[in-house]
């Protein structure tokens, strides 16, 4: 049962960034990574880390992307931008891509060994993350926190049209 | 109170730089009296000093005052500290005696001048250093003065720099003694090696319990009297002497009459121990002082310039002071010194005051028959005169006398008679000033004889103060002839000049000795009466018959344009070249090129900026697969 | 079990898709997109760490990564937009002012 989850949602993931690639629409682009992070969230439920993946369905998929289509309908574009002309480009970054994804297969080669059973490890619930988040990771978590407020009235203040003007 | 010697250099020096900093500010009469009261100062403590010396019998080791210890690195040791014994005594009064009535003449003398405050900064600093090299108690610390007079001296000459041949004097009187230094540091180095330390005490240790083989002592002692031929002008080094003209009269009086230019004979009498260990040295430095001597004085017999006259005669002087310390008799060498100081500074502030009269002409063809409008600058001028050409009863015939007799009595035969014709020259020469300047016909011009005047008296006080010491001062040393222990100055140097044995003439050749002396120095001034006086067309016929020989003596041998030609134009000729083809090629290439280099690698980099975002995150990626690739791998 | 290597190989293949994305697209969105998605494939990665690691710490740190990348989406989108007033065009090729 679970390996049948797994190749679904890995088919379809890949399958929705690889019709990213080939859409000419930006509307299109952003829905297809929509389904692709969905089933991320399905993958990561599979991994046992249920809060995680609600987190990532709502935030990500929820409220990024949301940002994302705003920013699009606001854009306005009359038709959609093709994609790469060049031929040369395309076949670079093709190639460089491979290699890094060989490197990056050979460095978890070393996962190919027998899988050892996981240990006891707490259950990723809610209350036991929240206990790790503020003792152990509480520096990360205020900065965080000051990162986000930044963020808050950096992009306000990034975006106002100026008075005179 | 003795024990406050050290302060003798301190006091001037402390001067010299609130001169430095606040001179300008300050006004001139203030100036004059804290530059000349430093000195009268440093003057106090030297006597009482030196009344102590003789009181309390320290005469056997020198005070030393150990100030701080300078440079200590393993076995390298070198102190500040100041010594005072006999010959640092001397040396000490005749430096601030002679300083300070210099230093008072030139408020009269320097009075208009715009650089005021800066002359007498100068000065102070100048006295500041001489006192230095006189009582330093290692060779290092003289070094240190050595080098602060020569610096002085430069300054002093070319202080009226906007004119042209003054700053070429100064320059060239700085790097000819430069020459000198070069092996004067060479001796320095041999000491140290030798040695082990470069303090006196330890060197003349040294000496005494034999560590020094007559060899090592030959090489040291010629190094460093190279130093003292640059420093006080012997040959080879004696051309910036002349030149040293250009500054102002006291500066020619205190620096290049009565002390600086004694430094090397003050150097080769404090390592008496090793010129006498050394024959060799000591006959060189005699051999050299005797011709100087006659060479020089052979050169003033033609000069028009009445301080080119004394700058020839000092050279020459000098070359019988070395005489003196060459053939062992270092405390008549020394007294030639301190006699000299006084009568030859009197000259040259004489021959300030009669520029001075005359708004500052100093051809003598363009004097004559000023007797009788100088009436206190002849009688003391007359007095300086009879006393350099050896006339008995003053002191320039006590301490000539006791350096020829000496030399005798040594067997340097050829050396005594270099200086007996030199003695004959010196009066000829005088003489000649004399009456070509206040004898005989006026051939003033107009508007000088419309200004004529005699100096005021804080110029003419000072020069019958040193005319008296030229009177008197040779009485501390009188001929053995006379008694047994009348030679006081001999007696009070003996502590430091020990280990020369007495050569003693029968008295009838010491009386012989005397009178030819005595005879030879008549027999100048009448010559010399004879040819400007009676019949003054003897030097025009003897021109006329001699020419070539006249324009030998009158360009002074042509040195200066041998020494142009031989050595200075090679070396200006060589930087030339090596300013082209090194300098602006080699090195001028290297600093230009490797600006061009990074211009080139800046334009080759900057291919990669390309403005756009992907072009950047290719090379992100890039970097990235290298990265991974070496922790992979 | 699904084996750890699976997934890991899948994050990888999700990375290198979304390298391409980025290479081929010419519009600074999709661009912009496919970084997200690159930002995805290493979430699994750590995610699968944490599984097989028996760590939460891995859990924590995807927690972080998707904060962070929030905060990055929304001031990247702002300067989009800013960009987009001044050039009126998305296209990143024309967007080449750092040039030099």
């Amino acid at each position: 049962m679970a390996h049948f989850l797994f190749f679904l949602l890995a088919i379809i993931s890949v399958g929705a960034v690889l019709a990213m690639i080939f859409s000419k629409n930006q509307a299109h682009n952003a829905l297809f990574i929509i389904l692709a992070f969905l089933c991320l969230g399905g993958l990561f439920a599979l991994l046992d880390a249920p809060f995680i993946a609600v987190v990532q369905i709502i935030v990500y998929a929820g409220a990024i992307m949301v940002l994302f289509i705003f920013v699009i309908m606001m854009i306005n574009l009359k038709e959609g931008v093709p994609p790469e002309r060049k031929r040369w480009t395309v076949v670079l970054s093709l190639l460089i891509g491979i290699i890094l994804v060989i490197e990056l297969i050979l460095a978890v080669t070393g996962a190919f060994a027998p899988p050892q059973a996981p240990g006891a490890a707490e259950l990723a619930n809610p209350s036991n993350l929240g206990k790790l988040l503020f003792t152990e990771y509480l520096y990360p978590f205020e900065i965080t926190s000051i990162l986000i407020i930044a963020v808050l009235v950096g992009a306000i203040v990034l975006v106002k049209k100026k008075d005179t003007e | 109170m003795t024990d406050l010697f050290w302060l003798i250099p301190l006091i001037p020096g402390a001067s010299a730089a609130i001169l430095l900093v606040f001179g300008t500010k300050l006004p001139k009469k203030y100036i004059s009296f804290q530059a000349c009261f430093a000195v009268f100062a440093s003057f106090a403590i030297g006597l009482i000093s030196f009344i102590g010396l003789n009181q309390g019998g320290h005469g056997h080791h020198p005070l030393i005052k150990n100030l701080f210890p300078w440079i200590h690195t393993g076995s390298f040791k070198i102190d500040l500290s100041f010594q005072f014994d006999p010959l640092t005594a001397i040396m000490v009064l005749v430096v601030t005696a002679v300083g300070f009535i210099i230093h008072v003449y030139s408020i009269g003398y320097m009075a208009d001048d715009r650089s005021y405050a800066r002359f007498f900064q100068n000065m102070n600093l100048f006295t500041f250093a001489m006192l230095i090299l006189v009582m330093s108690s290692n060779m290092v610390l003289m070094f240190v003065g050595w080098e602060g007079v020569g610096l002085c001296s430069y300054l002093l000459i070319g202080f009226w720099f906007e004119k042209h041949s003054a700053a070429t004097a100064g320059k060239k009187a700085f790097i000819v003694n430069r020459i000198g230094d070069a092996g004067f540091l060479l001796g320095i180095f041999f000491v140290f090696i030798y040695v082990g330390s470069s303090e006196f005490a330890a060197i003349n240790e040294a000496i005494g319990g034999g560590q020094i083989t007559q060899s090592m002592a030959t090489l040291i002692a010629i190094l460093l009297f190279v130093g003292a031929v640059g420093k006080s002008a012997q040959i080879p080094l004696y051309v910036w002497l002349p030149d040293a003209m250009e500054g102002p009269t006291p500066v020619s009086a205190l620096i290049h009459a009565a002390t600086m230019v004694t430094a090397g004979v003050y150097m080769v009498a404090r390592m008496n121990l090793l010129y006498t260990l050394s024959g060799t040295a000591g006959n060189i430095v005699a051999l050299v002082g005797a011709v100087t001597a006659v060479f020089a004085a052979t050169m003033a017999l033609t000069q028009n310039d009445i301080k080119r006259v004394l700058a020839y005669s000092t050279i020459s002087q000098l070359g019988y002071m070395f005489i003196g310390c060459g053939v062992g008799a270092y405390a008549a060498g020394i007294f030639h010194l301190y006699t000299h100081a006084f009568f030859k500074s009197l000259l040259f502030l004489a021959a300030g005051s009669v520029m001075h009269a005359l708004s500052g002409e100093l051809d003598m063809q363009k004097m004559g028959g000023l007797k009788k409008y100088l009436p206190r600058t002849y009688p003391t001028f007359l007095i300086g005169a009879i006393a350099i050409a050896g006339v008995p009863f003053l002191s320039g015939f006590f301490s000539k006398d006791a350096i020829l007799t000496s030399a005798f009595a040594n067997g340097q035969y050829l050396v005594w008679a270099l200086g007996i014709s030199g003695a004959v020259l010196t009066a000829f020469y005088m003489f000649r000033l004399i009456f070509l300047t206040f004898h005989g016909k006026e051939r003033l011009s107009p508007e000088v004889k419309a200004h004529l005047h005699e100096s005021p008296p804080v110029m003419t006080v000072p020069l019958m103060i040193l005319a008296f010491f030229s009177i008197v001062a040779g009485y501390i040393g009188l001929p053995v002839v006379l008694g047994k222990n009348v030679n006081w100055i001999e007696h009070f140097l003996h502590p430091v000049i020990a280990g020369v044995h007495e050569v003693h003439l029968s008295i009838a050749t010491e009386w012989v000795l005397i009178l030819i002396s005595v005879a030879v120095a008549l027999f100048g001034i009448f010559m010399a009466y004879v040819f400007y006086m009676k019949k003054p067309q003897i030097p025009h016929n003897l021109v006329a018959r001699f020419p070539k020989l006249y324009k030998l003596l009158f360009n002074k041998y042509y040195v200066d344009e041998i020494y142009e030609a031989t050595i200075i134009n090679p070396l200006v000729r060589g930087s030339e070249v090596a300013y082209k083809h090194f300098d602006l090629k080699v090195i001028d290439g290297t600093a230009n090129g490797s600006a061009r280099a990074a211009g080139v690698f800046g334009k080759i980099f900057s291919y990669f900026q390309t403005g756009l975002l992907k072009d950047y995150a290719l090379i992100f990626l890039l970097g990235a697969i290298i990265l991974l690739g070496y922790l992979l791998f | 079990m699904i084996p750890q290597s699976y997934f890991l190989i899948l994050s990888a293949v999700l990375f290198f898709l979304g390298v391409v994305a980025f290479f081929v697209k010419r519009d600074l969105i999709t661009q912009f997109l496919a970084i997200e998605v690159m930002l995805s494939a290493g979430n699994l990665a750590f995610i699968t760490f944490a599984k097989y690691g028996s760590s939460l710490g891995g859990q924590i740190i995807v927690f972080f990564i998707i904060t962070v990348a929030a905060c990055e989406a929304a001031i990247g989108l702002a300067i989009i937009l800013l960009v987009f007033r001044q050039k009126k065009t998305i296209k990143s090729e024309e967007i080449n002012l750092m040039k030099g």
